[in-house]
Formats: structure tokens, sequence, C-alpha cells
């Protein structure tokens, strides 16, 4: 292998992921067989409120059943779940046990489970299970909900509201008084399901004599599975380890605290032996945490020119009928979004939590920001047609120049850089948004049945969740550093141990380019261990696109502190200063002497050997690093989207569409490119396609794949993609995060798209997901047909 | 309980098995074929999508039984010394992320190259229409698939 390095960072280097992957040879928690093991399976309320009363005696007699239990039988041995972030000191947070124990709340909430040899002979036993469900009344609609004299989903609460949160920064009685343009808008963020491809699985096998538990998750956070499986069962962490195994994608859904994995791990303590249980789909539709679902009323306050002089925002947050890790938090996560890319003088923000009798949410890919970013982004529209301004032209008059960064703005985050001005000019021209504007108005013209229409959307959104004394001062349990260790060994191979676990993302292939840079090693002569509590200890895992935005700057700080400790020592073995060493393509050179040098790997080794160290070194390169990052980081770009409406049919077609991102600089270019797409898939799923939808009984009506619709390779188009890049300042290596940026940015950009085809007909809006019907709906009520 | 016959990845095996049991458990949890995954419990995913005879199913919707005397390629089975073309075209065109899906679309990807030789984007997309991705919006997927034609008719 040659020891000249190609430059690492900025390559496009195919995925060392990928070789089990394409092959089969995985380890999903769902593959392991472990000798002794039994299965679980849960048996969940078909109901969406009830009193229960569960008898499991007749199943424990059923073919290979080892053991079953009622939410009632294991009250005592189960703790309730945790909610990690108390929004607010007067919040309500009702116990949540795995399994009920005397009411249902959702349809989908476990009330009891049996365990047996198989899977199949643990689903069978499920049948002879004896419940009385005594129905109580159901509360689906928040505003319901917050009525007087509503049903309520936790009686002992006495309030179906959970939280009320307020905050308003500037004057904003001034912004709105003689404002010459007000414009009111509700939208609706439809309750959707994250639907990773991989159900989730959970295998629990204990060391009965030792009190030892091995865990094995489909999960996107093994370290906080770790401390929260400690934290409810009494047993130490030291005896606990948690194993991400490959995890088939999460998108928010697999960061969360399970009933079922502190289920597990509770029977195999009983048991003493493994237990496993995985997820079908059907369970996965009600019983993994739902996304989005806010209802958001909005009011913006302009000048007769379109500037923008106040924004007003009420939420209503749906939380289902459980608080899970993060539920709260979600929509107080875009609390400092709504503001967008723009100046403004006064903003207020107003969310209040609401229980129904639904599945849990929590976070979704973007979770609170995707919200925030298309009520602005839509608003800007309306502003813009309301004033009879282009789009484009109105965003321009509102947001921050390229020269004003870093800047602080309305509610408080400093953006650290950007330059929508260049992401706005590559993107109208890759679009030729000119032509298609011509082409609009033609078509608007000739009455042509199929319209066009051209959606934009100019994003930010906050990545590298998190300042750690931010997340305390909003009453996050716990921080938001990220850890490495960076080891070169004996033979000169590095191993980088880190705190974040992938599922999808790329983690072990960007991780390397940072590590052999750094480090000028060969790019395969790197391994990246992660998602095990026994290999990688410290880490608070992957969400937010805090992965190489905070994880990927302790990996490279880390590699620095080695870097550093082989340079003393490779001064010390040629018996020259520091100062005379020069460093590139892994070797120490002495200046001016030719021929005197000592690669990295021969300092691995002699640092091993320890036969001779400097006064005071520690034997061995390896060095860890914790980072706390000091900001977030902040990427933005502009997306273009055009698309035909046909207007006799409903129907949406998405003609091109176009992103261009700034997410400040690239380790791997085509991994980025991956993360755009799918994160545009999922954002246009929710503006097309998707809706987790209920029937007034409370059940989920679209809970398999075919009625929920995740869209399939024929209804995506080929996205154009480019990038402009300011780094951002916040860290040292000018990344700002890309996991979730497609999805934020592109909703509002086809929705906007899809209302300014149908402008001219008198359209002001179209519900999500804009399908035929609520397309057609939308006309039709717009030229004063009932709907 | 059933006798069947069912040659896996070239490995022939007589096994008696429940006649209730879908293929796809039967290759997980008999034969040991764990690169196979399951996505759902309703046959819309494609996740578990092997040959039988050379064609693509989805093994969640065969039972066992039907597939007695028949020839199953899994992902397991498909490189033949090296990488399958469309394996290789996967991952030159990063067209996976998590994975998960990954098995059951290039098994797929295979018939569907066999069935068209030089397939349109159209008809790649509306060809994999049984096959759902969640992470990669399947661009990079498309690509892959008309790639690796290429690549096939070159070698044929
Ligand atoms: S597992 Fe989903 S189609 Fe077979
Ligand atoms: S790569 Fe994750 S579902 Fe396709």
């Amino acid at each position: 292998m040659s020891t000249t390095q190609e430059q690492e960072v900025g390559a496009a280097r195919r995925r060392k992921e990928d070789a089990h992957l394409i092959t089969g040879q995985t380890t999903w928690t769902d593959n392991i067989q472990l000798p002794g093991t039994v299965h679980a399976a849960l048996l969940r309320s078909p109901m969406a409120h009830a009193r229960i009363r569960v008898d499991v005696s007749a199943a424990r007699d059923e073919p290979g059943v080892v053991a079953a239990y009622s939410g009632a039988d294991l009250a005592d041995e189960l703790a309730g779940l945790p909610s990690a972030w108390q929004v607010t000191p007067d919040w309500v947070a009702p116990e949540h046990k795995p399994l009920a124990v005397d009411e249902a709340r959702y349809a989908g909430d476990a009330i009891a489970v049996v365990v047996a040899d198989t899977r199949a002979h643990a689903v069978d036993a499920l049948d002879a299970i004896e419940v009385d469900y005594e129905p109580l009344p159901v509360v689906l609609d928040m505003e319901q909900a917050m009525a007087d004299g509503s049903p309520l989903v936790h009686t002992d609460a006495g309030t179906n509201v959970c939280f009320r949160y307020a905050d308003t920064f500037g004057d904003l009685d001034a912004a709105f008084a003689d404002a010459p343009v007000r414009i009111r808008r509700r939208f609706v963020q439809q309750r959707l399901v994250a639907c990773a491809m991989e159900p989730r699985s959970v295998l629990v096998a204990p060391v009965p004599a030792a009190g030892e538990y091995t865990v094995w998750s489909s999960t996107q956070i093994p370290h906080f599975v770790r401390l929260f499986l400690a934290m409810l069962s009494g047993v130490p962490e030291s005896r606990i380890r948690v194993i991400a195994p490959d995890v088939g994608g999460g998108f928010g859904s697999k960061l969360d605290i399970y009933a079922e994995e502190l289920l597990a791990f509770t029977l195999a303590k009983k048991l003493g032996r493994p237990v496993k249980w995985t997820e079908t789909r059907s369970e996965a539709f009600q019983a993994t945490v739902h996304g989005r679902d806010q209802i958001q009323d909005l009011e913006l306050a302009a000048d007769a020119d379109g500037r923008i002089r106040g924004l007003r925002v009420d939420l209503l947050a749906d939380m289902g009928a459980y608080l899970q890790l993060l539920t709260p938090a979600i929509p107080l996560l875009g609390r400092a979004m709504f503001p967008g890319i723009y100046k403004m003088d006064a903003y207020r923000f107003g969310c209040v939590g609401v229980f129904t009798d639904k599945t849990p949410t929590d976070a979704y890919r973007g979770a609170g920001r995707p919200e925030a970013t298309f009520a602005i982004e839509r608003m800007l529209d309306e502003l813009a047609a309301e004033l009879h301004v282009d789009p484009l032209e109105m965003r321009r008059r509102n947001w921050i120049g390229h020269e004003e960064f870093p800047y602080t703005q309305i509610a408080g985050l400093t953006y650290d850089s950007g330059n929508y001005e260049a992401a706005t000019a590559r993107a109208t021209e890759l679009f030729d948004y000119d032509g298609l504007r011509a082409e609009q108005a033609r078509r608007r013209e000739e009455h042509d049945p199929v319209q066009l229409g051209i959606g934009v959307s100019t994003y930010t959104e906050m990545c590298g969740l998190a300042p750690s004394r931010w997340l305390g001062e909003r009453g996050y349990a716990g921080g938001g550093w990220e850890a490495a260790t960076v080891r070169v060994l004996p033979t000169g191979k590095v191993e980088a141990v880190i705190g974040t676990s992938p599922h999808g993302q790329g983690h072990v292939t960007t991780f390397s380019q940072l590590v052999a840079d750094t480090l000028g090693v060969p790019f395969d002569d790197v391994e990246v261990i992660h998602g095990d509590t026994a290999a990688a200890p410290a880490g608070l895992d992957t969400y937010g696109s805090r992965s190489l935005a905070v994880g990927g700057v302790a990996v490279w700080r880390a590699a620095q502190r080695v870097l550093g400790k082989a340079k003393t020592l490779a001064a010390h073995l040629l018996e020259v200063s520091e100062d005379d060493l020069e460093f590139s393509g892994g070797n120490f050179a002495v200046r001016g002497t030719p021929g005197a040098a000592k690669s990295i790997q021969e300092v691995a080794f002699a640092a091993f050997a320890a036969h001779s160290m400097p006064d005071g070194m520690e034997p061995t390169l390896s060095a860890d690093f914790v980072l706390e990052p000091d900001d977030f980081s902040f990427p933005h770009g502009t997306h273009l989207c055009a698309v035909e409406v046909d207007t006799e049919t409903g129907r949406v077609e998405i003609r091109s569409y176009v992103a261009v991102d700034d997410v400040g600089k690239v380790v791997n270019p085509m991994i980025v490119e991956g993360q755009v797409h799918g994160g545009l898939a999922q954002g246009i799923a929710q503006a097309l396609h998707e809706v987790a939808r209920y029937d007034a009984d409370g059940n989920l009506t679209t809970g398999t794949m075919v009625d929920y619709t995740p869209p399939t390779a024929a209804d995506l188009p080929s996205f154009v993609l480019d990038r402009t890049e300011t780094p951002s300042t916040t860290n040292p290596l000018g990344v700002k995060g890309v996991g979730e940026a497609g999805t934020i940015a592109s909703t509002p950009a086809v929705v906007n798209a899809v209302v300014d085809a149908l402008r001219p007909f008198g359209v002001v809006d179209v519900p999500m997901p804009c399908t035929p019907e609520n397309v057609w709906r939308a006309l039709h009520e717009a030229q004063g047909g009932a709907a | 309980m059933t006798r069947i016959s069912v040659s896996v990845d070239g490995t022939e095996a007589v096994d008696e098995i429940e006649p209730r049991t879908l293929l796809v458990q039967y290759l997980r949890e008999q034969r040991g074929r764990t690169g196979t995954p399951v996505g759902c419990d309703t046959s819309n995913c494609g996740a578990c999508t092997v040959l039988v005879d050379g064609r693509a199913v989805k093994s969640c919707a065969l039972l066992a039984v039907q597939a007695d005397g028949a020839e199953v390629t899994t992902i397991q089975g498909l490189a033949n010394g090296e990488l399958h073309p469309m394996q290789k075209a996967f991952h030159e065109h990063h067209a996976l992320q998590c994975g998960y899906c990954t098995p059951g679309m290039i098994m797929a990807a295979v018939d569907l190259v066999g069935e068209v030789a030089d397939p349109s984007e159209q008809q790649v997309r509306e060809g994999l229409e049984g096959n759902l991705c969640r992470c990669t919006g399947y661009q990079n997927i498309v690509a892959a698939v008309r790639d690796a034609a290429a690549e096939m008719r070159g070698a044929s």
C-alpha cells in the first residue's frame, strides 16, 4: 500500500460499510440466535381507550409457553418509561408502564406478554388470553381534548394539557399595530410514521450467576438504552452491555427507550434465559412512535413592500397518549426556527402540548424544525402572493445578507455563517427559473387543464445537538457532548472509537477519511468501532444531524492529540527538537536533514515497546477527547420544485426538483448527496403521500405499507443537486450537518409549488398530503363549490 | 410436519417443517440464511425478495412447501467467487444506506434486468415498485441498476 496520501477529506470514497450489506453477511438483531432463547409476543389493546381486566392463566397452558404476564402481574417489577426532557416546571407527565395495568390509552397499547419456545407459539398463545374491555370515551382531536368536559386520556391528571409554553421576542404589539399587511394561516402538520425498513427488535441475554446482561437492540441510542435500563431495573450500569448491531434505519423512531426493551430485560432477568422480541410491521405502525402532528396558527405582519415586522406562532402539538423519551420537546425544538432566515422586529412562539388517545409522538427526521420551516416558508409565499411579488424577490427583501454574518436572529440564535444569495443564484440557474415562469404564464393564459406550479424553499436549520448548557437551561436531563478515542496500534493500524451510533449514515467511511488525513495513514488502515457500550463506552449517540458536527469534531480532536504525542515521541527518538520536525504523508522528517525521519507507524511501535520514552510520557499511542460543542451549526439552502397539477383529477406530478445546499465543509460528497436524496424523499412523502389517519374510534386506518403509501421508486423523480459552501465557524472542521436538511427543505418547496399552480383558481392552501383528493377539494372549495 | 427438499444457494437439504412455515422463515430459521430480512407482514416491502428457480419472489408471500423441489438463490448465494455486477453497482453508486432493503432490492433488480436487458429509468422505477427503500430516495438505486444492466449486457 502506498504511503503517499491523496487528500481523503472531500473525496467520494466508496463505503466500507457496503461489503457485508450487499452480500447478506449482516447482523440485524433478529438474525442473532442464541441457545435457549425464548420469544416474547405482546397482546395489544384493539381499543383506543378502555378499562381492562386481563387474565393470562389460560395462555400458560398453551404449547411451548414458558410464561405469561399481564400488566397487573408485573406492575411492581416494571418501572415507568422515561421522558427525559421536562419542558416546563409544571408539565404533566403521567406514568407510562411498559404494559398497561388497568387502562389502555391507544390502539396498540401493550397489555400482556407471552413468552414461548418459538415466536409462533408465543403469538398463538396470545389468543388464549382473556381480556374484559370496558370502553371509555375516546378523544382524538387536540382542540376537543382541550375543551371543557372533554374525556380525559389520563383521568388522574385532570387535564389533557401536557404543558403550555410561550416566549416573546421584541415588541410584538408595535410590530403588529398598523401593519399594512397582515396574513393569517392555519397549517396542519399531519401525523407521520417513520417506517424505518428494519422493524424494531431486542434480544437480552443474561448471565444469571454473574448478574450480567448483554442487550442487542435495533436502536439509535445504545448508550441511553444502557443508562435507562440500569436506572429503571436497578441493575448496575457496569453489568449491562448494550449493542446496536446492524441497524436498518431509524429517522428518529429508534431514538427512544421502548416498552419492549425494558420488558425483554425484565423477563430475561426473571426467567434467567435469553429473551427476544421482534416487532411485526403491523405492530410497528401502532407501537413505534409517530412524528409531527401539529396544528399551527400563524400571523405575519409586514410593511407594504413586504418587509416582515412580526410573526406570531401558536402551536397545538399532539403528544399522543404518553410521553416517550423526548415527546414534549419535539415541537419546542422548532421554537427558534420559525423565523427561518428572515429578519424581523418581533416574534412570539406559543405551544400547547396535548394528550390524545393515539400512539405517542416523538422525533421524526428533523424533529420540530421541519414543522417550523414549513410554516415560515409557506408564509413567505403567501406574503409574496398577497403583494404580487415574486416569491424569490420577497425572500431577498427579508433574508439576512451574506455580509451580515454572524447574525443573531430574533429568537436569539446566532447564525454563524451562510450565503443565501449564492445558493439561490445557483439554484435558479440550474432550475431555469425564468423559463419555467414563462411556461407557467403560458399555461395559465391557455387555461391548460394541467397547470404548472413553482415552489420555493429557502430554509435553514440548526444542527449539532447541542451545547450541554443550552440543553440544561431548557430542562433536558442529559448533555450534548460527544466522545472519541483514536489509537495507533503496534502494527500501525488505527482504531477510532466513536460515541455516535450509525444506522445507515456511513460513519465508518466518513470518520476513516477524517482520521486518515489527520494521521497521514491509508484510509483502509482505519477501523471505526461503534455501537457497543463495551467497546465504545462513552457517547451520546446519533440524532439531530450531530454525528459529524459534534462526533466528527471529537474524532478529529482525538486524532490531533495522538499526532501531538507522536510528534513529541518522534522528536525524542530522532534526538531533535519538535520544532525541527515537519509532518506530512504520515512521516515526521527532520527539516534540512534528508533521511532523518520516523513514520507514524514506527512511532506507534516505539510507543508500544516503550523502550525509550520522554520523561513522563505514558506508553502506547492513544488519546481520548470529549468534545463539548460551542454552538449549533446552521446549514441552509435553496430548493426549487416544479409540479404539474391536473386540475381535473387533482393529480400532482413533480416535474423537476433542484436542491442547492450549503452544509459547510464536506468530508464525503457521495454520502452527503445520499443523505439529501433520502431526506428529499421523506419530505416529499409528507407533502404528497403520507398520513397516519385514525377513524372516529381511534383505530389507525393507515396501519400497513399499502395504506400508508410510503413512496416507491415510481413515485419519485430524479433530483438535481449542487452545493455552495460557507464553512461553519462554530467548529474547527467547518462542517454543519446534513442528515435532516433534505426533509426540512422539501416539504414546503413541494406544497408551495402545488399552491402556486392553483393560485389563479383562488386556492391559498392545500392540506397535506396533497393527494388528488385533497387537491381536488381545495380547488372545489376555492371555487365556491361544497366539497 | 411436512417434508420438503429445497436447494438454497446451491446446497440441497431435506427438512421437516410445519406446513404454515413461510419460505422466508424457513430460510432464516431453518437454513440459517439470515441475509434475507423481513420488513413487513403484508408482502408489501420486498425486503425478503429471493430468486426461486431464477425468478424474483417475495419469500414472505410463499409457503416453504411451495418451494419443495425448487432452487432458491438468496443474496448470500448471488456472488459467484466474485461479486455479482448488481452488487458491485450498488456499492459503486452508493445505492444503499442502512442496507436493510438491499438484499431484496438487488434480487429484484437482477430479475428485472433478466427480463429487460436495457431498462430505461422509468422501467427501473416501475420494475422495482414492489421494493421499498426508506433511506436512499431511489435515485442511486436506479443508477446502479442501469449501470449493472450495461455491465451484464457487455459480459454476455
Ligand atoms: S417481508 Fe415485506 S414483502 Fe416480504
Ligand atoms: S438502504 Fe435503508 S431502506 Fe434502503
